[in-house]
């Protein structure tokens, strides 16, 4: 066997060794003197995305820096902003949801700020002073066109629907409890159908299970594991959102004329996100500069393509791919955020009780 | 048993001692307490909540149970092919032997439409909703675990032992377990506790291929944390699965203890043999089909999938992943080189730390070694939500890091120590007395003889080590994924995104394959790196 003398295997280790330590150390050391520019933290979600040279622009608008903290997900990046409220690891976090905002507004994480673009933003999607409403998004049933074009049924119009037996073991969704459009759709029927009267949402998932859905740990497992339209998998309908048709197409190697999937309109839960100045900043100014960036028609024109969410600005343009495929549901089912902080827990407790049977 | 003298103990229980205790002890500590004190004292409520549900109740049941019997079968199936490579000599052996890690460092998410593909409704065989597809996959994730240990172990036994029983008689099984088999239960106890911890806390597995039926404690503490933000209840959990774990380790390094014998080890390179006789060969290819077949199919679904493309086949993905950075926000390649970059930082880091506590493990007895063994242990069964959150909690002050680079590496490393220290150990243990004391009679110094004789043999057994830190750092999910993190992704958190949205399927198992050729060629390269003076063991 040939060998390479010791002294060069080792020369190359510390080489090695010495890379690791520069790239560990260059980001941590705090800008000590005032001619670096002001330098802010935005602690955000896994998702998170924006084009080349976006924030370069924002620091040479206004001289701020900024540097991305990245989370898994808004569960987990909430955990981290409570658990650090006494001294927070960034100034401003986006990408809370309304399935989360009200535990993060009772934790008093954020800092009251009015940003002077909100009027841009339809009233809506508004939540109080102290979170401003960035993008928002449509957690839809989607449908695979192959699959309803030939002799099967027609394509599903209701949510009501999918207890038809037309539609047995067609349908796939996420575990609410480990999934958050999971838990936007369980919201969603619970708002379309009550927690009272003669069909309550339980009655429905009971239904549901009768007719084979199918439970997925996340929107990865379903959606290409288990949906025909995506995978090899024989289910026609998954859990998705309604910006999913135009990021098939605009990832799709080969060109298409239109997506393979479709969403339905009915049943669909709006998830809004917001960002928020962390209390306890010591650059509140700065982070306002960077919320009311996130809400400038720059930014916003930017985010689909990347997050494939909806701008919370309704004067933006969509992109393309966007205006052409994109379905917005008239009518999405919405939910008072302090409600589901109450209910969560024994909400997807009796889900769990009803799909598992 | 007596160790070199010239390196001082307290150098070496400090180091290792110092490192767990302000990254593992400390951090745990703070964020248990702050978890469970209510105004200024402790509140144990929290326990009654988690024994009165029965959900809770039958998670700490089946996360037990579950382990077991993923670490018996693990071993079962794995020690066959441990053997073949530790006795003899075939072509494309160190490819082979590389290539068998590649399991153990992909992402459960990977892997797991993978699992869902073959074993699902459409696969071969139908196991969804049944415990069969969580051992399976776990059997499939530490496959490596056993074979390296216990290969790595058996490779530099002496055959002659059990060739001599043969001579006197004995059928090939009969010497395998009266002889061998004996002689290997240290590194048998080895694997087998890893392996334990590590499906112990199974998290991804059971998530993604237990469906609603299975939970451990892990995915009830992730639950817990990230769905209903009920700190407490998952703090009582943890300490529960601490308990658990503390005491399994206490009972294994109890049976170690007493199972140590002086072995005459031999260089591997010298045992192993070219398989000679038709059951010889009988066995290797037999071994190496079903064991390539079991590991390799669902790899080669992967890699056939990314390159997929919509009209046939193609390296279209891989052309994407160069060029639409936009989905993963940096281009792949950044994400390549930050993982091998912690991946080098963490293997340094564990093995230089592992290789100090292994020789006090090893060499010294009492009460202190044995409980300095069970805390370098833990880390491997602490659930990764609470270390991940004890780092935020704890570490602000005196320096803040938080958020710092040098957490990913430091909480990589933390996990690679005890593989570090579980494959020098039984080494250390084994080497025989009497060859020092031959040296140090023809003259040697202390620091001679264990240069001559101690060294060689255990910077084999730390290489190995060394392949598993590098392994299990290009890989780790658990804990770098509750670390808020900067922006440039490891490769697996990089493949994670893009399988979080449509139309990215192939490019995200793009980048998995090239997460498995990474592993690949690093552990060839690993296995081929020699120490300048130190010969072939």
């Amino acid at each position: 066997m040939q060998h390479m003398s010791g002294a060069r295997r080792s020369s190359g280790l510390i080489l090695i060794l010495a890379l690791a330590l520069a790239a560990c150390s260059q980001d941590t050391t705090e800008p000590a003197n005032t001619q670096r520019p002001e330098q802010i933290t935005l602690l955000t979600h896994d998702a998170f995305a924006v084009s080349d040279g976006i924030l370069q622009d924002f620091t040479n608008e206004t001289g701020v820096e900024v540097q991305i903290l990245t989370s898994d997900d808004a569960g987990t990046m909430l955990n981290q902003a409570i658990l650090t409220k006494d001294n927070p690891i960034a100034d401003v976090m986006y990408g809370i949801d309304n399935t989360f905002l009200s535990r993060a507004l009772s934790e008093g994480i954020f800092e009251p700020y009015t940003s002077s673009s909100l009027s841009a933003v339809p009233e809506s999607l508004r939540a109080g002073d102290q979170v401003t409403p960035i993008d928002y998004g449509d957690v839809c049933i989607n449908y695979d066109k192959a699959a309803f074009e030939n002799n099967g049924p027609s394509v599903p119009l209701t949510l009501q629907d999918l207890t038809d037996p037309a539609y047995g073991d067609m349908l796939v969704v996420e575990d609410p409890a480990t999934s958050s459009p999971g838990l936007a759709f369980m919201l969603a029927t619970i708002a379309k159908f009550g927690e009272t009267g003669d069909y309550t949402w339980q009655d429905y998932w009971r239904d549901l299970t009768t007719n084979g859905v199918k439970v997925d740990a996340g929107w990865t497992e379903a959606y290409y594991s288990d949906f025909s339209a995506a995978s090899d998998g024989t289910r026609p309908l998954v859990v998705s959102y309604a910006s999913s048709p135009p990021a098939e197409v605009y990832y799709s190697e080969v060109p298409l004329d239109e997506p393979p999937t479709g969403v339905l309109t009915d049943g669909c839960f709006r998830q809004v996100e917001y960002a928020g100045i962390l209390a306890g900043t010591g650059h509140a100014e700065a982070a306002g500069k960077l919320i009311d960036f996130m809400l400038s028609p720059e930014f916003q024109e930017d985010m689909p393509l990347n997050m494939f969410v909806f701008p919370a600005r309704s004067d933006a343009t969509l992109p393309s791919v966007f205006a052409e495929f994109a379905t917005v549901p008239d009518h999405p089912e919405t939910m008072d955020p302090g409600l589901i902080e109450q209910h969560r827990e024994e909400w997807i407790q009796q889900w769990t009780e009803i799909v598992r049977s | 048993m007596k160790r070199p003298r010239r390196i001082s103990d307290v150098f070496l229980v400090g180091i290792p001692l110092l490192f767990l205790a302000y990254f593992f002890a400390y951090p745990l500590g703070a964020i248990l307490l702050k978890s469970l004190v209510t105004n200024g004292r402790v509140d144990l409520t929290p326990f009654g909540d988690v024994f009165n549900r029965g959900t809770l109740r039958g998670a700490i049941w089946f996360t037990a149970w579950q382990a077991t019997a993923s670490m018996l079968l693990t071993l079962a199936m794995a020690l066959p092919a441990a053997y073949v490579f530790a006795r003899y000599r075939f072509r494309g052996k160190s490819l082979m032997k590389a290539a068998i890690t590649v399991p153990f460092v992909l992402p459960t998410v990977v892997v797991g439409t993978a699992f869902l593909a073959l074993l699902g409704p459409t696969g071969v065989v139908d196991l969804s909703g049944t415990v069969w597809l969580i051992l399976i996959a776990h059997v499939f994730f530490n496959f490596a675990v056993v074979v390296r240990t216990v290969g790595g172990f058996w490779g530099n036994l002496d055959p002659r032992l059990e060739e001599a029983a043969r001579m006197l008689g004995a059928s090939r099984w009969k010497a395998f377990r009266t002889i061998t088999l004996p002689l290997l239960r240290p590194a048998l106890a080895a694997a087998g506790s890893i392996v334990f911890l590590f499906t112990f806390t199974s998290f991804g597995v059971i998530l993604i291929l237990g469906g609603l039926r299975f939970s451990t404690i892990e995915v009830e503490i992730y639950r817990q944390t990230i769905t209903y933000l009920q700190l407490p209840i998952a703090a009582a959990l943890a300490v529960i699965q601490l308990v658990g774990v503390t005491s399994i380790l206490v009972a294994y390094s109890t049976f170690q203890r007493r199972r140590t014998i002086e072995l005459p080890l031999r260089p591997s390179e010298e045992v192993a043999r070219s398989p000679r006789s038709t059951s010889d060969r009988l066995l290797v290819s037999g071994t190496l089909i079903i064991s390539g077949i079991f590991l390799g199919t669902p790899l080669a679904l992967l890699i056939v999938r990314s390159l997929r493309t919509g009209t046939g086949f193609g390296l279209a993905a891989y052309r994407s992943l160069a060029t639409q950075t936009s989905a993963l926000f940096v281009p792949p390649i950044d994400a390549i080189r930050n993982s091998l970059l912690i991946a080098t930082a963490a293997t340094v880091l564990a093995v230089t730390i592992g290789m100090m506590a292994a020789v006090i493990v090893a060499y010294r007895t009492g009460l202190f070694s044995r409980a300095f063994d069970v805390l370098l242990m833990l880390p491997l069964g602490t659930s990764a939500v609470t270390i991940g959150f004890g780092f935020l909690v704890a570490l602000g002050k005196p320096v803040d890091l938080r958020t710092s680079p040098i957490l990913l590496p430091i909480a990589h490393a933390l996990v690679a120590i005890p593989f570090v220290v579980r494959t020098a150990v039984p080494v250390m243990r084994s080497v025989r007395q009497d060859l020092r004391d031959a040296a140090a009679m023809l003259g040697a110094t202390p620091a001679r003889v264990w240069r001559r004789i101690d060294l060689p043999m255990i910077s084999r057994a730390g290489l190995i080590g060394a392949g598993f830190a590098f392994a299990v750092s290009l890989g780790e999910f658990g804990a770098t994924s509750f670390l808020a993190r900067p922006a440039t992704p490891t490769l697996p958190i990089a493949i994670f995104r893009l399988l979080g949205r449509p139309g990215t399927f192939p490019q995200a198992l793009a980048l998995a394959t090239i997460l498995m050729v990474l592993t690949a060629a690093s552990m060839f390269a690993i296995e081929r790196f020699r120490f300048g003076e130190v010969g072939e063991f």
